[in-house]
């Protein structure tokens, strides 16, 4: 297996990547909004390298108050993946799903969180099939740990795995609708030995 | 007017009194913050993972690592003319912030490894830890002010705390 470090990712494994992402997303929309029943509009994902410096800024500062899923991937491939909404988004989704009885305010009581558990659990299993049925491999995912703080602290967590290869992440974004904009953070964090399996599966030279 | 100067994610920076140092949303990373009280010269390491050896091309960012980013803060602290030998450090961050079940739970219990690797380091240096707010399972953020040594920590749904 050849060495790909994610500093020297081409324009072309970019498209992959990035198209990886977009049908991931998609996926991940369609069990939302099947979950939620009704209509969620989503616009073409963008998927970037970033530098860690930038990461938090990203998302509105290292201190805007995130809802963090993150689970570990077995299987063909190796590594974790996480989903990030922002809390009052997430708040929204609850309620959607909850038909309108979840609590006030942007925090989350027992019930919510759990609620939103499940939206982290079927938005990133849906990405998880999209990704395995394309590259025809196994993927098991493990069952998600979700958590409330802030981006930074969320992202330390991908950084610092990430951060045995570069000082860049690789950050799907992708921004939906129902009645709200809503921004939703997918960052697939396999080891390196797996990017390169994604990649060779898909026709890619590696 | 004092300001406070930011330090990134695997960043570090000097300060000198008035001003302080911050960073934002620690989570696995470890903010360690060093002073000299004498010369009230400071700085904070913001470190991502515990041990440079263990990774190649780790010379690229040397901030990233607990080795190699204390000895740097370390070195530009005393070209801005403190002593190692009054500095004094305090640490906080290393969290664990998801408790994920399986085969990559080894690998999330790298805030532990953080916190460890930097007391190493500081041993080493024989740079006392004066306090430390370390583990658990939220972020913080923290801000460091060299004139009084004062290392604040503030993290979601929590009182500011001073240590």
């Amino acid at each position: 297996m050849g060495e790909l470090s994610l500093e020297h990712v081409t324009d072309n494994y970019y498209d992959v990547l990035r198209e990886l992402g977009n049908i991931g997303a998609g996926n991940a929309m369609t069990a939302l909004s099947q979950m939620m029943q009704c209509k969620v509009d989503m616009k073409v994902p963008q998927v970037r390298l970033v530098d860690f410096s930038e990461v938090g800024a990203l998302m509105g500062g290292e201190e805007q108050i995130m809802v963090g899923v993150l689970l570990g991937v077995e299987g063909d491939i190796t590594g974790s993946m996480m989903f990030l909404i922002e809390q009052g988004s997430g708040k929204h989704l609850v309620n959607k799903i909850m038909m309108g009885m979840a609590s006030e305010g942007e925090t989350f009581t027992d019930m919510e969180l759990s609620a939103m558990q499940e939206v982290g659990n079927i938005i990133t299993g849906a990405y998880l099939n999209s990704l395995s049925t394309l590259t025809n491999l196994k993927i098991f995912p493990s069952p998600p740990a979700l958590t409330v703080d802030m981006a930074g602290a969320i992202l330390s967590v991908p950084a610092i795995e990430f951060g045995i290869y570069g000082d860049k992440l690789l950050l799907i974004q992708s921004q939906f609708f129902d009645e709200i904009s809503i921004d939703g953070y997918f960052i697939l964090i396999p080891d390196i030995e797996s990017y390169s399996k994604i990649l060779s599966s898909l026709g890619m030279p590696v | 007017m004092s300001e406070i100067i930011k330090v990134g994610m695997a960043d570090l920076k000097t300060c000198v009194s008035p001003n302080g140092v911050t960073t934002l949303g620690l989570g696995s990373c470890v903010g360690i913050a060093i002073r000299d009280p004498v010369t009230k010269v400071g700085g904070l390491a913001h470190i991502m993972l515990p041990d440079s050896t263990a990774i190649r091309n780790s010379y690229l960012n040397i901030a990233k690592f607990a080795d190699t980013g204390i000895a740097e803060l370390v070195r530009q602290m005393e070209a801005l003319g403190a002593k190692r030998s009054r500095m004094v450090a305090k640490i906080a961050g290393g969290a664990t912030m998801f408790q994920v079940q399986g085969r990559v739970a080894s690998s999330m219990q790298v805030g532990d490894r953080n916190v460890e690797a930097t007391i190493q380091k500081l041993n080493e240096l024989r740079i006392p830890i004066l306090a430390r707010d370390t583990g658990a399972n939220y972020g913080r953020t923290v801000i460091f002010f060299p004139e009084t040594g004062d290392y604040h920590i503030r993290a979601v749904g929590r009182a500011e705390t001073v240590i």
